[in-house]
């Protein structure tokens, strides 16, 4: 079969069974890359997880512009992309084309408010987690701990936006990045 | 021009957001505030149905506010300027590294990004919990499902149906 329906086919397929994005899709993909087509052996797929983690953007759709790329180049890489997430994009728009008038549903109210609840406990283990990895593993506490007081302060203090926060730790980063440069 | 704009703020969640789709939340809330485009109520709607619907949860949330902000096209809009960023920075890499691993640098810098991220994802959570978790009865199901995630490791999507079954059967 030609290759781009092939990428087309499995990509499609992994954007439609992903519940949830991230880590939960390397189960699937593994299944899809690795065992069943054989584009990518197992640690390709976990480098391309690892780089697509600490690059921006959502990372179902890096990995799966890696995997378009490594096969076809540039216009694998679209291709693999538009695949991934087209399921999302088919699916939220029906829902959300009728979802004005079932919310004034009583029921799919209640299903809404126990489903808030989830979020939140979601966010609340993603937040421990990710301060786990940050403060448990580093060796060096001091520096991070830094920065996030600074982040939450400039949150909550001077309600900057989520882009300037970002933006200035990414400068501190390459500044960081600079001077340990030039004393190597 | 609506959809440039649209097209433009999501180019920059793209950009900005690190580390997947919880990042993609706190910079929603920052839209809600600043373009009054959707109001933080429908904003945790949307995310409550992105998260139970099949697909990763920020693309899926990117449809939906475009969607709200101009129908389909906007939907179509918005998941375009949030992949974008992603095409471009993983196509440059692919090609600057021939084979790639998670090069020093990169861990470095995400290492400084990290906490920051930390910070924003917090801030999201409080203004969610805030807002969802009203009542005694509510905190008291927050309380058991963080209990439940902590002790039983099943996937998101499995406290995610849980929970609008809880709130389903209690009529929350």
């Amino acid at each position: 079969m030609n290759i781009y329906f092939l990428l087309f086919y499995s990509f499609f397929k992994t954007g439609l069974f992903t519940f949830g994005g991230g880590l939960a899709m390397l189960p699937l993909l593994k299944e899809e890359l690795v065992q069943k087509r054989g584009w990518l052996s197992d640690d390709e797929l976990l480098n391309y997880f690892s780089v697509s983690e600490c690059t921006p953007g959502i990372i179902a759709v890096n990995v799966a512009t890696f995997t378009g790329y490594k096969l076809k180049k540039s216009l694998g890489a679209i291709l693999a992309t538009f695949s991934v997430v087209l399921p999302s994009v088919i699916i939220i728009t029906l829902i959300a084309s009728v979802f004005s008038n079932v919310t004034s549903l009583t029921s799919v109210q209640h299903i809404l408010n126990g489903i808030k609840i989830g979020v939140s406990a979601l966010l609340m283990k993603v937040s421990f987690d990710l301060g786990y990895h940050i403060f448990k593993k580093n060796h060096n506490k001091i520096f991070p701990a830094l920065i996030f007081m600074s982040a939450l302060f400039l949150i909550f203090i001077c309600h900057l936006s989520c882009a300037l926060i970002v933006l200035l730790a990414l400068l501190l980063a390459l500044g960081k990045f600079y001077f340990q440069r030039k004393k190597s | 021009m609506i959809y440039a704009l649209l097209f433009y703020r999501f180019f920059l969640i793209g950009l900005l957001a690190v580390g997947g789709g919880a990042t993609t939340i706190p910079f929603l809330f920052d839209l809600s505030a600043q373009y009054h485009w959707f109001s933080s109520n429908e904003l945790m709607n949307m995310i409550a149905v992105s998260e139970a619907t099949p697909g990763p949860v920020g693309i899926n949330m990117s449809t939906f506010a475009g969607f709200k902000v101009n129908g389909i096209l906007g939907g179509i809009v918005a998941t375009l300027g949030i992949i974008t960023p992603s095409l471009i920075i993983i196509i440059l890499l692919s090609k600057l590294f021939g084979r790639l691993s998670c090069h020093i640098n990169l861990d470095e810098i995400f290492k400084t990004l990290q906490p920051a991220v930390l910070a924003l994802i917090i801030n999201a959570t409080i203004e969610i919990t805030w807002l969802g978790v009203q009542n005694l009865i509510s905190s008291c199901i927050l309380t058991v499902l963080l209990f439940c995630m902590f002790y039983f490791k099943k996937s998101p999507i499995f406290y995610i149906l849980l929970s609008g079954i809880i709130g389903y059967c209690l009529q929350l």
